[in-house]
């Protein structure tokens, strides 16, 4: 199925900003849905409020477009009920981490299977350039005017402690091994999260003398190693991409089915 | 009939709650009565006085906590000292001569039962000294009888503790007719 | 002794009444009083193949359950005060998105933590103004068990009839007090199922487009219509607009389809409101003891009546008119400051004759404390 054909045209032209990192994680994405071969009516999107939870408009999908950081507590609910549905989680930084953090880290513990995308562009976009958990210190933004002060999360380091059971990262840069992940990170069964690093151009690029979007884009290229490559161990200062984590646990639907049985005398 | 309004009290851990709704539960399903059981919850129930309120009439019960118990249990001196002012006038006192000791004369029918006593003697296992307790509320009362009380326990208690749990309500039954002058 | 009766805590018979009307999907978090109805769930649940789960706090809950609505489950969540505050957010989420479920809300009292283990009935304007924007709602309680039971089942069918969250005001003292309560046999209370869209796959399915007597067919998640869900106003796609015509004709269906059919959904018991000069108008665990002051009065010749209302949003004011035209004072009976007391100001004609009997101090309200609060409205002293 042509690409195009996972996207509502009705909806379009989308909200992004010109030079925003967003639609091509939106591409990756639905390259890696096209290559799986995924029936649209079994995939449910959803999001949650900003302009990566916009997304889940633009998909022809079952989509969700929720409330600020409680996009993975609906899913939980989506999941629990229709297991056999792959769900879909886009969040942004202060989306999955600030406001969501809690809801983050539980639904890691649990290991539900879903895939959450981290589409990390440091900033809180929508509302025009405030600061979020993953700015970083000595950043700016319009709640930042002096430099942050606040120190950001490792995403990939969180996810872990927490119990996902499929952790990664790429940027926009490398779209093809974007697509690859997410790929990989939908047909996880388990709690997957990937990281994405895309770009924001108009709020965070401009307040840190980034350049333009295609200079952000570079940054991407020049400041991240693969890991555990010799590029990596060349750089240990860079951002390392790739999959760290990628393990099996029992998977919580799964678990339940299980507990189903118990109740019911079955086993 | 008339209201029947009861308040089991002691301290946390003696089980006056689930004799509550034990007594109440036995009224209802196999009396054919109505009841209702209410209780103390909270920093209470973990320590000082713990009660059990309930009520238990032929007719529909609307307001359902106890004010004037015309049967009060006490198990605790602080129990006593707490809830016994607000028993009825020639009501029903049932202590444990263990736990209490009558302070002044109080106008009510008094009955002052070694029920831990004698559980520890005959049974040796006080757990089950609010069953043993249930036994003698039961024969004093005659509110429900003995056989249905013991269906509801064998409903409640798991099976390995069924047969002590019914020695006690036995033990305390059978004090109580003891006493009865 | 009939299979069905059971002697019970209040919130065990919501509880019941909930899987009887064909309860699938339970997520909760633990909160005093309510945490009885989350533990019947962990077990009873998955023993009829429906699920259980227990979320990260209160806001996961009900979301969860929004979720888990969208699929074609019947969902519930029970909280008390604290849990609902935080549940505001999302309750407005299913109230623009039109996705039917219940609430169940075992008040204590407060504010803040307040009184985790006492009995308030402080939540009735929460529950219908505690989520921001304009909105109507639909609030019910009850006071006895097998009323409890029916108003339960009555909370279902409203919430899959109109679309929309339903909230269960439950208190302290019923959830927790335990009486009879006669489980009816399978049928004999209506359920109403999920009104499920008849459009084909393949034929363009509007999902917030309404049919002709207003009710809005519904296709399940993972279903053969795909379409978006948002908390924004939305056209009949789904999708997001800030067109005012759209903006303006979206509020009004979602607070018409409500107070059109609030007699529909009015619910009441009365007790001698024919002939009373003094009526009472109570709910919850207040009106029991209401209606004990009122039966021990008639005993003795004394003409009190008691109104008891069992819907209390949307807020029948048209029944409590009539109710009390020709009493010479009506008496609310209520543990707050008066939240019923203001909407039946509203309601009667003359409303210097209403007065407020409560309690706000924990405690039960006794039917001595409304006998006081009666002598003196009638001018005999305490």
């Amino acid at each position: 199925m042509p690409v195009r054909d996972y996207l509502r045209e009705r909806f379009f032209p989308h909200m992004w900003c010109p030079g925003c990192g967003h639609g091509t994680v939106l591409n990756a994405l639905l390259r890696a849905v096209e290559k799986l071969g995924l029936d649209k009516n079994d995939i449910v999107m959803v999001s949650g409020i900003g302009c990566s939870a916009r997304i889940s408009g633009y998909v022809d999908f079952h989509t969700m477009h929720t409330l600020h950081g409680r996009a993975l507590a609906f899913a939980t609910g989506v999941k629990m009920s229709r297991p056999e549905l792959t769900v879909l989680v886009p969040m942004g930084d202060g989306d999955a981490l600030a406001i969501g953090g809690n809801h983050f880290l539980h639904a890691a513990r649990r290991n539900i299977d879903m895939t959450a995308i981290i589409m990390n562009n440091r900033i809180y976009g929508m509302t025009g350039g405030q600061f979020s958990p993953l700015t970083g210190y000595g950043c700016f933004g319009t709640t930042a005017p002096y430099g942050n002060v606040d120190h950001d999360f490792d995403v990939v380091e969180l996810s872990t402690a927490a119990g996902a059971t499929f952790v990664a990262r790429s940027t926009t840069y490398h779209v093809i091994e974007l697509a690859d992940i997410i790929k990989k990170a939908i047909t996880h069964k388990g709690f997957s999260v990937v990281e994405v690093l895309s770009q924001c151009p108009t709020n965070f690029g401009r307040r840190n003398q980034l350049g333009s979007a295609v200079e952000m884009l570079e940054t991407y290229k020049k400041q991240t190693v693969p890991l555990n490559s010799k590029a990596a161990q060349d750089a240990p200062d860079k951002i390392r991409r790739g999959i760290f984590v990628e393990k099996e646990r029992p998977e919580y639907s799964n678990e339940y089915k299980k507990m189903i049985r118990t109740a019911t005398g079955e086993s | 009939m008339a209201k029947t309004r009861l308040v089991f009290s002691g301290s946390g851990g003696q089980g006056v709650i689930t004799a509550g709704i034990i007594i109440a539960e036995t009224a209802v399903l196999h009396e054919g009565l109505n009841a209702v059981q209410t209780q103390s919850y909270g920093a209470e129930a973990r320590g000082g006085a713990t009660r059990s309120d309930v009520i238990i009439s032929d007719a529909p019960i609307y307001f359902p906590k106890v004010v004037q118990p015309n049967i009060l249990v006490c198990l605790t001196q602080t129990a006593y000292t707490k809830y016994v002012p607000s028993l009825r006038p020639g009501g029903l006192l049932i202590t444990d001569t263990r736990w209490v000791s009558i302070e002044k004369t109080v106008d009510a029918r008094r009955f002052e039962l070694p029920l831990t006593d004698t559980v520890s003697e005959k049974i040796g296992n006080s757990v089950v000294l609010n069953i043993a307790m249930l036994g003698a509320v039961v024969r004093l009362t005659e509110v429900v009888s003995p056989d249905a009380v013991k269906k509801v326990i064998k409903n409640r208690v798991p099976k390995d503790y069924l047969e002590l749990n019914e020695t006690a309500f036995d033990v305390g039954f059978d004090l109580a007719k003891k006493n009865q002058t | 002794m009939s299979r069905h009766l059971k002697f019970v805590q209040g919130n065990v018979a919501c509880a019941e009444a909930a899987l009887y009307a064909g309860l699938e999907f339970f997520a909760g978090y633990p909160i005093t009083p309510s945490s009885e109805i989350a533990e019947f769930m962990a077990k009873r649940l998955p023993q009829s193949g429906g699920k259980f789960i227990q979320m990260e706090d209160e806001i996961a809950s009900i979301c969860a359950i929004i979720g888990a609505s969208l699929t074609g489950r019947k969902v519930m969540t029970a909280t008390s005060g604290p849990g609902f505050s935080l549940m505001q957010e999302a309750l407005g989420y299913a109230v623009m998105t039109e996705i039917p479920c219940v609430i169940v809300n075992v008040q204590r009292g407060g504010p803040s933590t307040g009184l985790p283990t006492h009995v308030s009935q402080g939540d009735v304007n929460q529950a219908r103004y505690g989520t921001h924007g304009e909105h109507a709602i639909v609030a019910l309680t009850a006071s006895t068990h097998q009323d409890i039971f029916a108003i339960t089942v009555d909370a279902f069918n409203f919430a899959e009839t109109y679309r929309t969250p339903v909230i269960l005001l439950l208190d302290e003292t019923t959830g927790h007090l335990r009486e009879r309560l006669d489980v009816p046999k399978k049928d004999e209370i209506a359920t109403v199922g999920r009104l499920k869209t008849s459009v084909q796959q393949g034929v363009d399915y509007h999902p917030y487009l309404p049919r002709e007597d207003g009710r809005l067919p519904m296709s399940d998640f993972g279903g053969a219509h795909r379409y978006n869900v948002t908390g924004l106003f939305h056209d009949m796609w789904g999708f997001p607009t800030e067109s005012p015509k759209i903006v303006y004709g979206l509020i009004r269906h979602l607070v018409d389809k409500i107070e059109h059919n609030a007699d529909q959904m009015t619910r009441w018991k009365e007790y001698y409101t024919d002939d009373a000069p003094t009526v009472l108008i109570s709910y919850g665990a207040a009106s029991r003891s209401a209606l004990h002051l009122v039966e021990n009065r008639r005993k003795r010749g004394e003409k009190l009546g008691l109104l008891e209302l069992q819907t209390l949003w949307p807020f029948p004011h048209a029944l409590v008119r009539e109710k009390c035209r020709h009493a010479r004072a009506v008496v609310v009976v209520e543990m707050n400051m008066g939240q019923v007391l203001q909407q039946v100001k509203l309601a009667v004609d003359q409303p210097e004759k209403v007065f407020l009997a409560n309690r706000i101090d924990g405690e039960l309200i006794t039917p001595t404390d409304i006998q006081n609060i009666i002598h003196v409205i009638q001018g005999k002293g305490v």
